[in-house]
């Protein structure tokens, strides 16, 4: 992965740059020594690292403001960071940059039931956003599977998902507004507690820059009044194809699942080895989630039995209790600590229409014969993001590598059937190079035009999400 | 001018001598008048792509909404946001059209679950130099590159001309049922409205037309939406006597600000902070209508009214939907941004539409 060459002028004046950064942060927020910023050398894309110059850790938005306003004098490039869990490479520094964590900005500014929505700082997690009101009733609905880690900030630069965004969205659609610090300092707020913008959508196209407009320092969030309860069922397959038009059917009946997630045989034999749920051995599963009281749940299970009935499937597994609800869960919650355990992998993101769901599924089993790469599936079906991950050796020569070319055939095919790169986890360093596969240069010069907008110095996070080639005029500039 | 091709479209734009005035339907027409040539995007009609099983249709800008609404009810599905018909409340005629209705983020009550810009996943436009840009696409999970999707929504044609548009559809629910609060005052409506949005019960309606009642709809399976309208009867027990009407028969009429229809006057729309909705709605010389749990308040004031200078600041925006263009041209129709916030609206046009040539001014 190629990343542009660090300015030697700056690396030169690194000490200059680091007492600036020390003149305007208190003493513990500014980490410099090179064996304490190695700890910002990657992200959760740990096959790429690099030291950045510094890393900075404010505490406020007047803290960001200053440290982004001497960066901007000193021509430095800043890298944010949220909490580090990017599967893309997203906060992956340069030698000759300053990471902006916002981890210490951990802080919930108002919570306001009357009006739906808590405000806080940009570093807290995602889950302990829904920490902050769930005792009185309510929840935030997105919820990435790193949500225990993951930080809010990084949710809107990556305009993050989950399995439950079939029903509640991603963070784009539970993102009301943010406090954005421009490279320049400038201190802006967009939106707020109102529900629509009053010129441009400036927060619609915030949401997802992945870091490179600005530094978000502060959110209002939707919460939502949590559901009265919920309840899976598990239901198997013994072919991808029936289990791909279960899910289309279960869609067009006017039934919405919170979610539906699918599993294929290599990752059921996987979480079964690893979480022992009790699985059934089987060509694919789906989990079903639905919402309500429990005469409501019943009502919806019972319409998913029908059609699912209709495909003849291996099993229809409903949970009569919280413990066999949660065991239907187990499985697939391990999918990823149970890759894990065999193999390093890599997880990929495109989405698909669902419609298309069983010819990628054949096609990618043929690539994997192809490589001689393993491939196990596990995704949310209900909206067509898949997440292949493929199995290597990050030991064995060239294994990586292999495994990269395989990733990029996956993600051209999900692009040809009509889907995209990348629905939730963004595209970072990771996907950078296959942006043409999507998009014409034309497609892309737009989207340019409105970092040289916000950003004209293209001094925020810019190796990332654009070819290096289509970018350098501008990053030179 | 009435290009029949995105081809088309885009010569056009790039071989225009002047400002444009780019025309969907026509019914939405809103801002300071355009002075320019006519530039009609009906001719870029027709349903590209519906499939019901991924929820997900793709259609020509210039497509009729009535034919998109035509296919979709074909399937029992629908446009997840209701689109407000604006031809009564406005005096227009014509057709409206799913460019229009995106370039005007038309979104109606069920805007508490999603506004037109949830729900539109891709785009296709030509920009004011003629440039054809795609954005999202055709899925509803996409993070590819910047969502220029969302800003597309609501830029009433400044930044760029829809040439095609991708919508996530959603199944019509079973059944309605609205339920009725009689002769509550504006802040205890707008508290009855929170407490029932904050309750588990997926209340997709809540309006209060003073004199007339607060309303709350529920939609869904038919055992469903009567077990919840029970439950939320009891939460608003409180607040008076319920009734619980079958169906969603009054939602229309929200929809379009029906109350205003046909009478005299200015029409604002205020986009505010749902619990401040009353104490604005207060300072407002006329008659309201709430929508959204009080985060939408339409307004009907005198001729001539700067809504802004009597209401005073608050937090959200304003908008003078209906006037005549003299009050159009001393009262900004749109709400006046902050310096740091307009300076960026002003970089984004520049770039995308350097001549300024779409639609110049209407945004003012």
């Amino acid at each position: 992965m190629d990343m542009p060459q660090p300015d030697p002028a700056i690396i030169a004046r690194k000490a200059q740059i680091v007492a600036r950064l020390q003149a305007v942060l208190p003493a513990d927020a500014v980490i410099h020594e090179p064996h304490e910023v190695r700890a910002y050398e990657c992200d959760a894309l740990t096959a790429y690292r690099c030291p950045p110059l510094a890393a900075v850790l404010p505490r406020t938005t007047a803290e960001v403001s200053a440290v982004l306003r001497v960066c901007f004098e000193e021509g430095v490039p800043v890298v944010p960071r949220g909490s580090g869990t990017s599967l893309a490479g997203g906060a992956l520094p340069t030698a000759d940059c300053v990471i902006l964590g916002v981890a210490r900005m951990n802080g919930v500014i108002e919570t306001d039931y009357a009006n739906r929505f808590i405000r806080v700082q940009s570093g807290r997690t995602n889950l302990s956003v829904t920490g902050a009101v769930e005792s009185d009733g309510f929840f935030y609905a997105p919820d990435p599977s790193s949500q225990l880690a993951c930080a809010i900030a990084g949710n809107i630069a990556m305009n993050s998902g989950g399995a439950h965004c079939l029903k509640y969205g991603v963070t784009t659609n539970n993102l009301l507004g943010v406090t954005l610090v421009q490279m320049d300092g400038t201190v802006l707020d967009i939106g707020g507690a109102h529900m629509d913008a009053p010129g441009l959508d400036l927060l619609g196209v915030i949401c997802g820059s992945e870091g490179q407009l600005g530094v978000v320092t502060e959110a209002t969030l939707r919460i939502l009044p949590k559901p009265e309860g919920a309840r899976p069922v598990l239901i198997a397959f013994d072919a991808n194809e029936v289990a791909g038009a279960c899910v289309s059917d279960i869609i067009k009946a006017g039934v919405l699942p919170v979610a539906i997630e699918f599993m294929d045989r290599p990752c059921i034999r996987a979480c079964e080895a690893f979480a022992k749920a009790g699985y059934p051995d089987c060509e694919a599963l789906l989990i079903v989630e639905v919402e309500g009281s429990p005469a409501e749940i019943d009502e919806q299970l019972a319409l998913i039995k029908a059609i699912a009935l209709r495909h003849n499937p291996v099993e229809f597994r409903e949970a009569a209790d919280e413990d066999q609800a949660k065991r239907i869960w187990l499985g697939r919650k391990s999918a990823f600590g149970a890759m894990g355990q065999i193999n390093d992998y890599m997880c990929l993101d495109g989405t698909i229409p669902v419609t298309a769901l069983p010819f990628v599924l054949r096609r990618i089993g043929e690539l994997s014969k192809e490589y001689g790469l393993d491939v196990a599936n596990v995704f949310h079906a209900g909206d067509g993001n898949m997440h292949p991950l493929i199995l290597f050796d990050a030991n064995k020569p060239g294994d990586l590598e292999l495994c990269e070319a395989m990733g990029a055939d996956i993600l051209r095919l999900c692009v040809e059937v009509g889907g995209c790169l990348t629905g939730e986890h963004g595209v970072g360093i990771e996907k950078r190079d296959l942006m043409a596969v999507q998009f014409a240069a034309d497609d892309m010069e737009a989207q340019l035009r409105v970092k040289d907008v916000f950003d004209p110095a293209w001094l925020l996070n810019p190796a990332k999400v654009f070819p290096l080639g289509v970018t350098a005029g501008r990053r030179a500039a | 001018m009435r290009p029949g091709t995105e081809a088309e479209l885009a010569e056009a734009v790039r071989g225009a001598n002047g400002p444009l005035r780019i025309v969907g339907g026509g019914t939405r027409g809103i801002g300071r008048a355009v002075a320019g040539e006519v530039l009609e995007t009906c001719g870029l009609a027709g349903i590209s792509l519906y499939e019901p099983g991924a929820l997900t249709l793709v259609a020509g800008a210039g497509t009729a909404l009535a034919e998109v609404e035509a296919a979709l009810s074909a399937e029992g599905q629908r446009l997840p946001f209701e689109v407000p018909d604006m031809r009564g409340l406005l005096g227009t005629a014509g057709d409206s059209t799913l460019g229009g209705v995106v370039a005007a983020n038309a979104s109606g009550p069920r805007r508490l679950q999603g506004a037109c810009r949830d729900s539109l996943i891709g785009v296709r436009f030509v920009d004011g130099m003629g440039m054809v840009v795609k954005n999202g696409g055709r899925v509803m999970k996409n993070v590819t590159g910047y969502d220029l999707v969302k800003l597309m929504a609501g830029s009433w044609g400044t930044l760029g001309v829809l040439s095609e548009v991708a919508f996530k559809t959603l199944p019509v629910p079973e059944t309605a049922a609205t339920l009725v609060l009689d002769g509550l005052g504006d802040a205890q409506a707008v508290v009855a409205m929170a407490a029932a949005l904050g309750s588990p019960y997926e209340v997709t309606g809540a309006a209060h037309w003073p004199g007339q009642g607060t309303f709350l709809r529920i939609e869904g399976f038919a055992a469903s939406v009567a077990y919840r309208a029970g439950r939320l009867a009891d939460v608003l027990a409180a607040f008076g006597d319920v009734t619980v009407e079958e169906g969603a028969a009054r939602w229309p009429g929200i929809r379009d600000v029906a109350p205003f229809h046909g009478r005299a006057g200015d029409v604002w729309r205020l986009s505010v902070k749902p619990s401040d909705a009353a104490g604005i709605a207060a300072r407002v010389p006329g008659d309201v209508l709430y929508d959204w749990g009080g985060g939408l308040v339409w307004a009907l004031v005198a001729e001539g009214t700067d809504l802004r200078a009597v209401v005073g600041p608050f937090q959200g925006h304003a908008t003078l939907l209906r006037a005549s263009a003299v009050t159009r041209a001393h009262v900004a129709p749109f709400h006046p941004e902050p310096a740091g916030v307009a300076a960026l609206t002003a970089g984004l046009r520049a770039k995308f539409d350097p001549r300024g040539i779409l639609n110049p001014g209407l945004m003012a």
